[in-house]
């Protein structure tokens, strides 16, 4: 399974779709993703995570460059995500401190309208 | 000698190949199936590292992975001959290592040699069938 990026807004915040395996290989596209979005002014995103297959520290390491991109213009980056497989990653590099981590879309961008 | 041997060019696109194989192997030693994804990230962090190691360093030689079953364990080996230690270049926004740190915390027995030679990454998890024998 390749990897699949979509993205759309909702409510004002960029959703990015994932699908398929994140990693050494794939793991570039997610980057220039999340780096055309910030160059294009978009710097509240949500990376729904639902679909994805496979994660490594690659994708990992990509996740947090663009979280640290969007945090340089006062953005935010959340995940959507509740795959055990997936969260198991992010608990284990104790990343889960660093991310919101939301269950749907809906409620990421809610939780995200409610900290403004 | 190895139960499965893989050699391959060290390209990105072919680390999901030796996840794949090292996964098939792992069930087919009788792996515990909650342990298939332990199994598969962990090797897949291991191929990656190589793979950066041997494009800076020594691009024309093969990351080698060798799966063996015995004694109860499944045994997963990966070797690369970079001639360095510089840790995971493939993760920019993590320190060096961050990758062999993912591996000590899926794998129970994880065992790194870095020697002038390149590195070798040795890692097992239990396996239900006896010494030698495949499931069918």
């Amino acid at each position: 399974m390749d990897l699949k990026l979509d993205h759309h807004s909702k409510d004002g915040i960029e959703i990015v779709d994932v699908e398929g395996e994140i990693d050494v290989y794939t793991a570039p596209r997610l980057r220039e993703l999340l780096i055309d979005l910030v160059n294009n002014g978009f710097y509240q995103l949500v990376v729904n995570m639902e679909k994805v297959e496979f994660l490594d520290s690659t994708g990992l390491g990509v996740l947090v460059g663009g979280l640290k991109r969007v945090r340089a213009h006062d953005g935010s980056l959340d995940l959507v995500c509740t795959q055990e497989r997936i969260l198991k990653i992010f608990r284990i590099t104790g990343l889960t401190k660093v991310f919101g981590i939301h269950d749907t879309v809906d409620e990421a961008i809610t939780a995200r309208k409610s900290e403004k | 000698m190895a139960t499965v041997e893989l050699s391959f060019t060290p390209l990105p696109a072919h680390v999901r190949t030796a996840r794949l194989v090292a996964a098939a192997v792992a069930r087919r030693s009788g792996v515990d199936e909650s342990l298939l994804d332990e199994v598969r990230l962990a090797v897949g962090e291991a191929c990656s590292r190589a793979v950066e190691e041997l494009r800076l360093h020594c691009p024309t030689e093969p990351v080698r992975l060798a799966l063996t079953e015995q004694a109860g364990r499944f045994e997963v080996e990966v070797t690369d001959t970079s001639m360095q230690a510089s840790g995971n270049q493939g993760a920019p926004a993590f320190p060096p290592g961050f990758g062999i740190a993912v591996i000590a915390g899926l794998a129970d027995d994880v065992q790194i040699s870095e020697t002038s030679a390149g590195t070798s990454i040795r890692m097992s998890w239990p396996s239900a069938l006896p010494d030698g024998q495949l499931a069918p």
